[in-house]
């Protein structure tokens, strides 16, 4: 089928207004982030007038980035596993068994992810700092009660992503095990998830996203100790001072490793978002 | 069938012979077999029992309470008013009433706005970058880039963009294109809608995109080549060929961006550093605003509690009628 002239040219108009669109931003990010402060604090430039690597070592001081980044990465990385872990289970049951109550649980899984976060804020903030004052176990403004918080958030959406990748995999391995004499979770280990491995990692970089870029829950939950990036960068900015160069610097090096996971797993994305039940 | 309030698809998926990952699932037999799904099952669960479910049935219950700040630390103490706290937050003729109508009006213009803009910058590229040339693994990359993004970083930097002085935008408005005189602010006054709505649009089409993507995958390219040769031309074909064979991943993406936009606590928050200002008072921000700032927790829920019966029924009457309008034309 051939192109025509008025599509070509179509085509063209489209895909350069979407990458102008896109692009300008991102351009801002980086070449920002090359300013010194004065270029950040008068009128806007399009190119650093003295390109400079500072903000990216200045940055480190102006607010205590390191520390949230190591909360970041933690909550993140700890959230994300056990997420999988448990979608895991969840979707090899939800995949591979009938039983009673199989559809109340999609359904409600699922739809809890479409219910407004601010309606789940208000009541975990007051169980979390109630249930401290009651046992001593601290979920307000520490690490553990942002973990437990965010695998729950990504959870609904690892589930259904699996049990798609699930379905994909032909029953026929898992009699063929089971003749072997394999058990449910020798199957599970051993046939499905050999198999399921771009999902599984898809889904792992799903979770640690979604937990790498929450606010709301990162803006009531923390303190000092405990802050992440999300709240952390607008420290930034409430100085006496605005470092736009900093913040720019800084955003980017907080965006650089998930920008790329996403990117080079894109491709199963896609994948699971056509076996999942959107197709 | 109950699966179907959530995925109208799912039965369409169900049935397809002939190929072995389809067959029904094998029913377990004796009781420890029955026992291992839901043992598989116990930790999903448990976390959604903790994180969602009680949670919500709580902030049903504090909706109830007289929740103010004497009573945060130790809710048992709080006294039970009834309805008291909805009379209070949804009587229009009061301030607040006034307030959260207003609220309520912004979020929905802004999130029809924003749903359609997504939707058609995502179904543009989709269809752009539906045949291979030279170049389209990179731009799809590209244009993902902003969905990759955490959404506090893509927000500050639109931040940055947006600023009266120091700014991109005014910079070329003013100073390059000298299109206005004087330099507007974009983050407070009326423009703070409209800057809200282009950050929401360029953070959100991505997700469109990605799943348009999706579903153009799996339109057989024999469908073109015979409305090709049937002279169809491009409009034609969209109309004809694609925008029906996407209408299943069309009625899914649309519900799914309606309820994340109107829900959209992150972009308003980020943007407006907390403070947002009152043409971009979206209801998350308002509800988390008046629930933190005069720690009256009863009211807040009391709010929380209508919005998600309103979505309730946004969402229930959407699927219904969908799906009404599929069975007449199958």
């Amino acid at each position: 089928m051939r192109e025509t002239a008025g599509e070509r040219w179509g085509r063209r108009i489209v895909l350069t207004l979407l990458t102008l669109f896109v692009v300008i931003p991102l351009y801002v990010m980086v070449t920002s982030a090359a300013k010194p402060l004065q270029d950040v604090q008068n009128g806007f430039t399009w190119w650093p007038s003295r390109p400079t690597l500072q903000p990216f070592v200045d940055m480190w001081s102006t607010v205590p980035l390191a520390r949230y980044l190591v909360n970041s990465l933690v909550v993140s990385s700890v959230a994300a596993v056990c997420s999988v872990a448990v979608a895991i289970f969840a979707a090899f049951a939800v995949s591979r068994y009938r039983f009673r109550g199989r559809g109340v649980f999609s359904v409600t899984v699922l739809s809890t992810q479409m219910f407004p976060g601010i309606l789940f804020l208000l009541p975990l903030f007051l169980i979390y700092v109630n249930l401290g004052n009651a046992t001593g176990i601290e979920l307000y403004a520490s690490r553990t009660g942002l973990v437990i918080t965010y695998l729950t958030f990504s959870l609904p959406f690892s589930i259904w992503m699996l049990v798609g990748y699930f379905d994909s995999i032909p029953r026929g391995l898992d009699e063929a095990a089971q003749v072997d004499g394999a058990g449910p979770l020798r199957i599970l280990f051993r046939v499905i998830l050999p198999a399921a491995v771009p999902g599984v990692v898809a889904v792992t970089v799903y979770a640690f996203m979604t937990a790498w870029g929450e606010v709301l829950f990162a803006s009531v939950m923390t303190d000092e100790g405990s802050r992440t990036l999300a709240v952390g960068l607008q420290g930034y900015s409430t100085q006496f001072n605005v470092y736009w160069n900093q913040i720019m610097a800084a955003s980017l090096v907080v965006s650089i490793p998930v920008v790329a996971g996403f990117l080079a797993l894109q491709r199963y994305f896609v994948a699971g978002l056509t076996a999942g039940a959107v197709k | 069938m109950a699966t179907s309030t959530t995925a109208p698809d799912a039965d369409r998926r169900e049935p397809r012979a002939g190929s072995p990952a389809r067959e029904a699932p094998r029913r377990p037999r004796g009781p420890r077999r029955s026992l291992l799904p839901y043992l598989l099952l116990a930790p999903a669960i448990v976390l959604e029992l903790a994180i969602h479910v009680i949670p919500m049935v709580v902030g049903v219950w504090m909706s109830l309470l007289e929740l103010t700040q004497f009573h945060i630390r130790d809710w048992s103490t709080a006294p039970f008013v009834g309805l008291e706290n909805y009379r209070a937050t949804l009587d229009l003729n009061s301030a607040a009433g006034k307030e959260l109508l207003h609220s309520f009006w912004v979020t929905l213009v802004y999130s029809v706005l924003s749903v359609g803009f997504a939707w058609l910058l995502g179904i543009s590229a989709a269809v752009v970058l539906q045949r291979p040339f030279r170049g389209r693994a990179i731009l799809r990359a590209l244009f993902l880039t902003p969905y990759a993004l955490p959404v506090y970083t893509a927000v500050i930097t639109w931040s940055f963009l947006l600023q009266r002085d120091t700014g991109l935008v005014n910079h070329v408005l003013v100073d390059q294109l000298g299109l206005l005189n004087d330099r507007p602010f974009w983050l407070i006054g009326d423009n703070s809608f409209w800057s809200l709505l282009v950050v929401s649009v360029w953070r959100n089409w991505p997700f469109a995109f990605l799943c348009l993507m999706a579903g153009l995958q799996n339109v057989p390219g024999e469908l073109y080549e015979a409305a090709a040769i049937d002279g169809a031309g491009f409009w034609r074909r969209l109309r004809s060929v694609t925008l029906p064979m996407l209408r299943p991943v069309n009625l899914v993406l649309l519900l799914v961006l309606f309820l994340w936009t109107f829900n959209d606590f992150n972009t308003p928050y980020v943007l407006f550093g907390g403070s947002a200002p009152e043409q971009a008072d979206l209801i998350s921000i308002h509800i988390y605003r008046s629930s933190f700032k005069t720690w009256d927790f009863g009211s807040g829920s009391a709010m929380s509690v209508a919005l998600l019966l309103f979505l309730l029924v946004v969402s229930a009457a959407y699927l219904l009628i969908t799906n009404r309008r599929r069975d007449d034309h199958a």
